[in-house]
């Protein structure tokens, strides 16, 4: 292979951002999000025994689950005793908590709130509109499968779940990470095309970076 | 308000009028009538307020209904003014002079029943819908499930029941059986 073929394997890898106007596309990033390998072993071992402890989720209530998130913060059921505390940006979150039904323009927002988000990065998807579209199931605005769009790692059946189930998948979402096996971010890397495929079939009017970060 | 809707009658025309309560009336009035009739109503009998503008398609007539909700502060009656327009050709004068607020109400429409209302500001702005490409969804000839199962991939393994005789075979059935407890059919 020589320099031109390489250097035309990189164009190709880099995205090509189309929905932004072309003096805008030089402001953003055209590099793909990449696969991060575990470390060694005891070490990845202690990372997701402290990631599980320090979940932050990201206040962004997309449906009418989100209203269950307000008990949970609150002193009844008292997330904090799980070491969950809401955040108020992307940034600075690790779970993004999907609260039900998400229509075309809330997912564009869930999209790039995700993509903000920092790894490791983890997502609880709650009530079954999520899971199948639910109640919504025949709407024209509303998806029916929330991993066509991005990867999840906790469904949380019910419409809507109470706070007490909520409770249960942040528990089943703790062993999981601490197993090593919540790995969405890496999923989304590998598979960046596909979901960026399903994102733009419903998203129409794409006028964002193909990759937020 | 009888007397009300009488003067309004030596007025203009209207076509019908319906009485739903003692304090909602309904007239309907013809299309070109409307701004006459509702700068009429804002101004000198002190209907005030516009409380909604709604839509109702009539497929089979082929005609959509414009309701104008108008509410007076001073007798506390509203007051719906409803027009009938081509289904064809959705257009209809805007009343953004009469209520600022009503753009909104246009915007929406105009989005979900694709209505034009010319000069209405930023009336062609998408509300909820962005980058909509079918006809506007609130249409009743468009098939909500078919675009869903088109669009968005459907998970398979759904399944309804009957809600009156899931609950009877699963959760009254002990209920059902008992001859002691009375039930409402018998
Ligand atoms: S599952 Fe039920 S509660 Fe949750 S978003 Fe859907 S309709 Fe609302």
């Amino acid at each position: 292979m020589d320099k031109k073929d390489i250097k035309e394997i990189e164009k190709q890898m880099k995205l090509a951002n189309e929905g932004l106007p072309e003096k805008e596309r030089i402001l953003f990033s055209d590099v793909r999000p990449t696969t991060v390998a575990p470390l060694n072993k005891y070490l990845e071992n202690f990372l997701n025994w402290a990631r599980a402890r320090s979940l932050w989720i990201i206040g962004y209530g997309t449906g009418c689950g989100a209203m269950e998130l307000r008990p949970l913060m609150t002193s009844r059921f008292d997330m904090s005793r799980f070491g969950i505390a809401p955040r108020p940006t992307p940034r600075q979150s690790s779970v993004f908590v999907i609260g039900g039904y998400a229509s075309i323009k809330t997912i564009k927002r869930i999209v790039r709130s995700y993509e903000q988000m920092q790894g490791p990065k983890f997502v609880i998807a709650l009530g079954s509109c999520t899971i199948n579209g639910g109640m919504y199931y025949d709407s024209y605005n509303t998806i029916n499968r929330l991993d066509y769009y991005i990867p999840v790692d906790i469904y949380i059946a019910g419409c809507m779940p109470r706070p007490e189930a909520l409770i249960a998948g942040f528990n089943k979402l703790k062993e999981k990470i601490q197993t090593g096996e919540c790995e969405g971010m890496n999923k989304y890397a590998e598979n960046f095309d596909w979901y960026k495929k399903n994102q733009k079939q419903i998203i129409k009017d794409w006028n964002m970076p193909d990759y937020n970060w | 308000m009888e007397y009300l809707l009488n003067k309004i009658k030596k007025m203009i025309k209207f076509e019908a009028s319906i009485k739903q309560r003692d304090d909602l009336y309904f007239i309907t009035v013809k299309k070109e009538q409307l701004e006459l009739i509702l700068s009429y109503l804002r101004d000198n009998e002190g209907f005030t307020h516009l409380a909604f503008l709604q839509a109702v398609d009539y497929l089979e007539d082929n005609k959509f209904q414009l309701t104008y909700m108008l509410y007076n502060y001073d007798i506390k009656v509203n007051l719906g003014i409803k027009v009938y327009i081509d289904r064809e050709k959705a257009e209809m004068v805007s009343i953004h002079k009469f209520w600022a607020h009503s753009w909104q109400y246009q915007r929406e429409l105009h989005e979900m029943y694709g209505i034009n209302f010319p000069g209405s500001p930023r009336v062609e702005e998408s509300f909820v819908l962005e980058g909509w490409e079918e006809i506007p969804p609130m249409r009743r000839d468009f098939n909500t499930l078919e675009y869903s199962i088109k669009t968005y991939y459907q998970r398979p393994g759904r399944s309804t029941n009957d809600p009156a005789k899931y609950m009877k075979e699963k959760m009254y059935k002990k209920y059902a059986e008992s001859p002691k407890i009375r039930r409402d059919n018998d």
